[in-house]
């Protein structure tokens, strides 16, 4: 377990972690979420005592890190890939870090196998492509067979097969009890691994839930409908109660799963239909709503910002804009 | 990439493979182990024998000192002079001045590497204990430089002493001094550039002050000609670290200034108090 309370961190005049309290708990997996700059990896370098809280506290099964006598076997943690040394084989940084908490040696050959490095292990670690770096990150985190672990981007430079692997690896190692706090810039990736979510932009927090709340409240479904019949449609929808937006060119949209009910009125009164498709939002894009006003780094398109939303290539921003007067997503459920 | 792929595994070994009780939280079959400084310096131990430089750095100062020492002892035995009244054991001077530069830099890295590749951080999370991990950095580099400058300069004394016999014979003194205390001097003198690498965080910027701390009093006092600054030239020109170092063999610059074991009083000082703010920094700082 994890414990942050009004955690903050601030570089001079800047604010990189903004009172933080929160509780990572052990058994699942708990995404932590945010854009790039958000605060992710000052946060988390807190954790393992190496940067010192301006203010508030953060406790690992009720002690401070620095309290930890032997603390590879409490929390093992996966931060930069790239912070070995070079001309160190695989085996001496691990056999380095096993010495240090008093790890048997025998252990080293167990965590290479483990991350499936056992036949490079005398190799000097410069020679090593990103995704074997984070095979060994992982192995160095897994040393102490800890009950905490804590993986900072573990899937950048990884192949799929590899992503594959990182995934399986954590979702067992919750399944066993362990506490396993990942974070990540990517919704999709959490979205399939986490089962709860810690979002945070410019260092405050947005969002502390599950993710199947987080998906139920986020991924707005909603029926896209085109038909060359467009005014008629509209007054038929409109007597049978069923509120109506623009999507994009000729497109309708409706809210909610009410395909049947649309075609079925469609039919009735002989309208033609080009199109009437379900659609869900993705996480991805209510990811980016919600953390689209802390965002540190924006890359603009050469054009005024129209919204809050990036061109997705359907156009349901629109459809938010007049459904929501523009609020950004997530702002109602940012409240429950 | 020329770098072999590692195999995929397709089944992680069975600890992870079976799923544990839900929630129970996790016990580790690894023992645990209350760590104390002998842990730290065992890893430290690893470290600095697994990585080339360490290799480099003493294999060019035993060459340095070694090689030096024999030639300047074959120079001079080749020649007619009369050396009855010099002492044979100060011919080992040149090559351990040159050689320090080695130590120097090993010192520096030791601690500055780190910084730059940003292993520190997986060094400070194994454990958490700043000092212990600067004590065990220091305490190993010390136990290595200092046994590699003894061999090396016993070394040198031993065949200089063989190669001039028409000089004096050394007193048990002039031996203790140009074998164990200027091994203890150059020791000291890497582990001072360990903690000026633990405070400055940069391989490079370390190494070019500890090299400017060496040559540079001796070669500004030499360009001192005002009268005015005599005595600054004085004061540089004896506490200068060639200067010191002669000081070993019963060589000086002047008559007065550090003599004796004089030079060894200061080196320790100095290392001393740089070292209590590496340390002190050290436990302020993020790492």
């Amino acid at each position: 377990m994890i414990e942050l309370s009004g955690l903050t961190k601030r570089y001079g005049e800047k604010v990189a972690v903004n009172d933080l309290t929160f509780t990572v708990r052990p058994g699942i997996i708990t995404g932590f979420l945010g854009p790039n700059g958000a605060g992710k990896s000052t946060t988390m370098r807190m954790v393992l005592g190496l940067d010192r809280p301006t203010a508030g506290d953060v406790r690992i099964d009720g002690r401070h890190y620095h309290e930890l006598k032997d603390p590879l076997t409490y929390i093992g943690a996966l931060l930069d890939a790239k912070a070995v040394h070079g001309g160190r084989s695989a085996y001496h940084h691990l056999l380095c870090l096993a010495q240090a908490n008093g790890i048997p040696a025998r252990r080293v050959h167990e965590v290479l196998d483990t991350v499936g490095l056992t036949a490079v292990a005398k190799k000097k670690a410069k020679g090593f492509s990103l995704g074997m770096g984070q095979r060994l990150g992982i192995a160095g985190a897994l040393l102490g067979d800890p009950r905490i672990l804590m993986f900072d981007e573990p899937v950048n430079g990884l192949d799929p097969e590899g992503i594959h692997w990182i995934r399986n690896l954590m979702k067992t190692l919750a399944a066993q009890g362990r506490t396993v706090f990942v974070s990540s810039h990517l919704m999709s990736e959490m979205a399939l691994t986490a089962d709860h979510l810690v979002v945070i932009g410019q260092g405050r927090l947005l969002a502390d839930t599950s993710m199947a709340r987080f998906i139920a409240e986020n991924s707005r479904s909603y029926v896209r409908v085109r038909t060359p019949q467009r005014e008629r449609l509209l007054d038929v929808l409109a007597t049978a109660g069923i509120a109506v937006a623009p999507g994009g060119g000729e497109a309708l949209e409706v809210d909610g799963d009410k395909a049947e009910a649309i075609g079925e009125l469609a039919a009735r009164h002989q309208i033609t239909l080009h199109e009437l498709s379900p659609q869900r939002a993705s996480l991805e894009e209510a990811f980016m709503q919600l953390t689209a006003e802390s965002v540190e780094y924006h890359a603009h398109d050469g054009q005024p910002a129209a919204g809050p939303l990036p061109p997705q290539g359907q156009a349901q921003g629109q459809a938010q804009g007049q459904g929501q007067g523009q609020r950004p997503w997530g702002s109602d459920w940012r409240k429950g | 990439m020329s770098t072999p792929q590692p195999p995929m595994p397709q089944a992680a070994p069975d600890r992870w493979a079976a799923p544990g009780p839900a929630y129970a939280g996790y016990t580790s079959p690894i023992p645990v182990v209350r760590t104390n400084l002998m842990h730290a310096v065992a890893s430290e131990w690893t470290k600095i024998r697994s990585v080339r430089s360490t290799l480099w750095t003493l294999g060019v100062f035993v060459l340095l000192v070694v090689g030096i020492g024999l030639l300047v002892g074959g120079v001079v035995a080749g020649t007619e002079a009369d050396l009855s009244g010099s002492n044979p054991l100060e011919l080992g001077f040149f090559g351990l001045l040159l050689g320090s530069m080695c130590i120097m830099t090993l010192g520096v890295l030791t601690t500055a590497s780190e910084y730059g590749t940003g292993l520190i951080r997986t060094t400070m999370t194994a454990c958490p204990s700043r000092g212990r991990v600067l004590a065990a950095k220091g305490l190993v580099f010390f136990l290595v430089s200092f046994a590699v400058t003894l061999v090396s300069a016993t070394l040198v004394a031993v065949a200089q002493v063989a190669m001039l016999p028409g000089a004096d014979e050394p007193s048990g003194e002039d031996w203790l001094r140009s074998t164990v205390g200027v091994s203890l001097y150059i020791a000291l003198l890497g582990l001072l550039s360990l903690a000026v690498g633990s405070i400055i965080r940069h391989s490079a910027g370390a190494i070019t002050i500890m090299i400017g701390l060496l040559l540079a009093p001796l070669v500004i006092a030499l360009f001192m000609f005002s009268e005015s600054l005599k005595d600054v030239q004085e004061f540089l020109l004896e506490y200068s670290i060639p200067n010191q170092l002669s000081v070993f063999y019963a060589n000086s610059l002047s008559d007065s200034g550090p003599s004796g074991w004089g030079p060894l009083g200061i080196i320790l000082g100095v290392t001393a108090v740089v070292f209590g703010i590496a340390f002190v920094l050290l436990q302020r700082r993020d790492v």
